[in-house]
């Protein structure tokens, strides 16, 4: 893969860069090439085409960061670009240092088929199979949308420590919504995969399946009742979606928020702060999961990371700016959308272990609750540590069995309390659909998983009583 | 980059072939973003960001490409992407190009050269001036999660080779801040903002007191007990909450069969009290804009009147496909295709302030904020289901503050379940033209 910059380019940017006397510089540029097709109401409505390219440079001077970036990767405008971060932090030290370039290290990965080696019409060829297949799964199925993306990612990040170092991120996913229509009205379904991987994503997976799991979770809600009101026990099904995890303490464990005092996890590193069958895992390193990475957004090779051992909280997830002051190294988690804005901590791929009840045994020892198959979206407000997030296919557990379907909503909790209200860990992990997590603005791609588990205390958001 | 982005953008339009329609539209915009923390420049950010979307449409097919850069070389890739896409996508006789339809827009003045040259200690002195007003209104203010200042300059061009020719350009600021409140163990964490065309017309004093009251009036909340109840809702979150409906009342989702008000014009779908139109005309409005994104003018569409649906939004494909004509609410950007959307949300108010609104209320909460509105809504069904934190209502008296709580209902429902509309009508940041609302009989689930 050639490099986006060259080496010697690189030099005289960060040399430009630290011209005010800064302590730190970087240099992040990015390539991007994507390709999306769209099927609706029966057509392939658009076949698009994307390609973004530029660099984003990035000066520190103690807490103060100066940042700018510019789609144009020529030496003239990289230049000019450190010129106008280098102002905007102004320093102390050293004016025009200069900066010897390595290559750090990486973990390329080899990617099975690129994208681009398959034609257009192949990927379109996907679209129409799912529609096909939603259709045909019920009568009740009134509207099809089928969604292809792809994109290809490469990298090259460059700091004044010397380091130069690259990647080549290639994703693939494929989603399909449907809408079924009833007496009771209209209701939705959906299904995706995702993985950072190529096109080898549908050897792994049939498309028709996933289309018919997106049209039977919207015939199935058809005869969904009203979901109950009020304070519940909840069981959630293996890899329906670790976003509860995600909301409940993945956002509140990020160095950046718990160093303002803006996490109630701040200040409880050694203290138990879960249920002891609590072991949660945040991995960037995780065989093509789609929060997968070589190396993050600031050229720290992708680790796995133990936030949560047995219940005991072991560490926060950090990025560069947080982990240099702190004196200790990054834990991977310094990602950014693209080279038009500042890395920042974000998860990665986020999941809870394994445990040791099998999940017929979980059902069937509850008397009453709601089990969700299928989780949607969540948002957490980190300085309390209340979240929601949403069931997109849930039921009702009673008397040990699950019985009927229950329409969507959100569920509420407090992430401490939750955490600590576990009594259930089965051992059927399995990763959930690849999602987008928001933070300030920015996307990125974030994996999560949960095995089958148990837990009370959260409040169901319905409206029966 | 060449100075004269229309001209750019119609010599590109004026490339298409014989049966070809092409359209072009082209961004390039200037942003400075600036953070600041504990009286100190966190970040400071300057931003340069250009955009270019093609799209060719052959023989009733659609092909489209679009590249983050103005480079001749790149934009004459980004054609030859779009007509080499034509091919896969498959025919659709309502596809095309918006025709010319002889409505005049309205200008509005979005320039402001001040705000263009603005020294940049300027910018930082405001943001750390809206730190230290939050942090010096009450003694349980700890601090701030992040104080900024924000601004930018852009323009934007469309053409096509149906020969509209069209340019935007606009400035504007905006200014920030989360506030971090604490007693004993507990911490709160409110948030406001402004936004302006020039930076003389922005508020600190009043996003500093409103940030700071939506942290502090939560501390002490808790867990409320499951009912039912009226909700009071603040001009922003009634934005919300309408923004939602008016995606229900696309042209797109009516004519793909995912609107459940599809059919329904001219009957009654929501309370008599409510009156609301989409009217990008108005000046005075942040979101005002002079033309849709196929370059046909923006136009006043009202939506809902005294409860009554007037008709859906469309733009030039599914206008075509309803045999109407375009209501000029093409919304795209340079990466995107026209979809279909509101952008000036302007309400009819009532008469009362708020205070009475309150006064009014038996048993109800005072929302100080929505969670999950993606999560916990869904458009084309309409159920409802949002996370809420505030302030309970008992005997027409703010009471108790409450969180971890939820309020659930239909969207259908709760347009049906407007109880009044308040007097107090403001211009929001937002854009939007939005009164205080009282929903009554809702879902809370709490303990």
């Amino acid at each position: 893969m050639p490099d986006l910059i060259d080496s010697e380019t690189l030099q005289r940017v960060l040399g430009a860069a630290l011209s005010t006397g800064a302590e730190w510089a970087e240099v992040f540029a990015e390539d991007r090439r994507s390709t999306g097709a769209v099927l609706d109401d029966g057509k392939v409505e658009e076949l698009t085409s994307g390609r973004d390219r530029g660099a984003g440079i990035r000066v520190v001077v103690g807490d103060s960061t100066g940042f700018a970036h510019t789609s144009d990767l020529s030496e003239a405008a990289l230049l000019e670009t450190a010129r106008i971060a280098a102002q905007a932090a102004r320093g102390a030290g050293e004016a025009g240092r200069t900066v010897q370039l390595r290559a750090g290290e990486s973990t390329l990965r080899p990617v099975g088929i690129y994208p681009d080696d398959i034609g257009k019409a192949r990927k379109v060829e996907l679209l129409t199979l799912a529609d096909q297949a939603a259709r045909t799964a019920g009568s009740g199925i009134t509207q099809v949308t089928a969604r292809y993306s792809d994109s290809r990612r490469r990298i090259q990040v460059a700091n004044s420590e010397g380091i130069v170092v690259g990647d080549d991120q290639v994703r693939t996913l494929l989603s399909v919504s449907c809408v079924a229509t009833g007496d009771t009205g209209m209701q939705t379904g959906r299904e995706s995969v995702g993985h950072t991987i190529g096109f080898e994503l549908f050897d792994r997976y049939d498309v028709e399946d996933l289309a018919a799991t997106a049209a039977q979770r919207a015939l199935t809600k058809l005869a969904a009742r009203p979901a109950p009101s009020g304070q519940m026990t909840v069981v959630i099904g293996s890899g329906g979606g670790g976003v509860m995890f995600h909301e409940a303490c993945g956002h509140g464990l990020e160095a950046d928020l718990v160093e303002k005092g803006a996490s109630v996890f701040a200040g409880r590193l050694g203290e138990l702060v879960a249920s002891p069958l609590v072991t949660l895992v945040d991995d960037g390193t995780l065989g093509g999961e789609w929060g997968n990475f070589g190396i993050d957004d600031e050229g720290h090779v992708a680790q796995r990371n133990v936030l949560i051992e047995d219940g005991v909280l072991v560490d926060y997830m950090w990025d560069g700016l947080r982990a240099r002051k702190e004196g200790r190294t990054s834990s991977g988690n310094g990602r950014r959308q693209s080279y038009q804005h500042l890395p920042m901590v974000r998860m990665t791929n986020t999941y809870l272990l394994g445990g040791s009840d099998s999940p017929e045994d979980i059902i069937a020892d509850t008397d009453s609750g709601v089990y969700i198959a299928h989780l949607g979206g969540g948002q957490v407000n980190t300085a309390t540590g209340d979240f929601v997030f949403g069931m997109t296919e849930a039921y009702l557990i009673e008397g040990g069995r699950i019985t009927e379907p229950l329409r969507e909503g959100n569920l509420i909790g407090n992430g401490p309390a939750v955490l600590g209200n576990i009594d259930a860990v089965g051992n059927d992990f399995a990763m959930g659909p690849p999602g987008t997590c928001g933070k300030d603005g920015q996307g990125v791609p974030v994996g999560d998983g949960v095995p089958t588990l148990r837990v009370h205390g959260l409040t169901i958001g319905g409206t029966a009583a | 980059m060449t100075d004269d982005l229309l001209a750019v953008a119609v010599a590109v339009a004026g490339s298409a072939r014989n049966g070809e329609q092409v359209d072009v539209m082209m961004s390039r915009g200037r942003s400075t973003s600036v953070k600041v923390f504990g009286g100190e420049v966190e970040s400071f950010t300057s931003a340069q960001s250009s955009g270019v979307g093609v799209r060719v449409i052959l023989d009733g097919r659609v092909g489209f490409a679009h590249a983050g850069s103005l480079d001749a070389d790149v934009v004459a890739e980004v054609l030859r992407d779009a007509r080499d896409n034509v091919q896969f996508s498959q025919f659709d006789e309502w596809v095309g190009l918006a025709e010319p339809d002889g409505v005049d827009h309205v200008a509005h003045l979005q320039w402001n050269d001040d705000l263009v040259s603005m020294d940049p200690a300027a910018k930082i002195a405001a943001a750390i001036d809206l730190e230290r007003r939050t942090c010096g209104l009450d003694p349980r203010v700890t601090g701030v999660r992040t104080a900024a200042w924000s601004d930018g300059a852009g323009e934007v061009a469309y053409a096509s080779s149906e020969g509209i020719a069209v340019l935007d350009r606009g400035t504007s600021c905006s200014i920030g801040v989360q506030p971090l409140a604490r007693d004993g163990d507990e911490t709160q964490i409110g948030s406001a903002g402004d936004a302006a065309r020039s930076a003389g017309a922005l508020d600190p004093e009043r996003v500093a007191r409103d940030a700071v009251e939506r942290a502090t009036r939560l501390l002490g909340g808790a867990k409320p007990a499951s009912g039912r109840l009226a909700i009071v809702l603040e001009p922003r979150l009634v934005g919300s909450l309408l923004g939602l409906v008016s995606g229900m009342l696309d042209g797109d989702s009516v004519l793909k069969g995912r609107s459940p008000f599809a059919g329904r014009v001219g009957e009654k779908i929501a309370s008599p009290l409510l009156s609301v139109a989409d009217d990008p005309t108005r000046s005075e409005s942040l979101g005002a804009e002079s033309w849709d994104g196929e370059g046909l003018a923006c136009r006043r569409n009202p939506l809902i009147s005294g409860g009554v649906l007037d008709g859906f939004l469309h733009n030039s494909y599914t206008a075509r496909r309803s045999a109407t004509s375009s209501t000029g609410s093409a919304m795209r950007g340079p990466r995107s295709l026209p979809g279909v959307g509101a952008r000036v949300l302007v309400m009819e108010p009532g008469e009362r302030s708020f205070e009475q609104l309150v006064e009014s209320v038996d048993l109800g909460l005072f929302v100080g904020s929505f969670a999950g509105l993606h999560s916990g809504v869904n458009p084309v069904s309409g159920d409802f289901s949002v996370g809420v934190d505030g302030v309970m209502i008992r005997g027409g008296s703010l009471a108790e503050a409450v969180r971890e709580a939820t309020i659930a209902s239909t969207l259908q429902r709760l347009l049906l379940d407007v109880v009044e509309i308040g007097g107090d009508a403001e211009w929001l940041p937002s854009g939007d033209y939005l009164a205080s609302m009282v929903v009554g009989d809702i879902a809370l689930s709490g303990a």
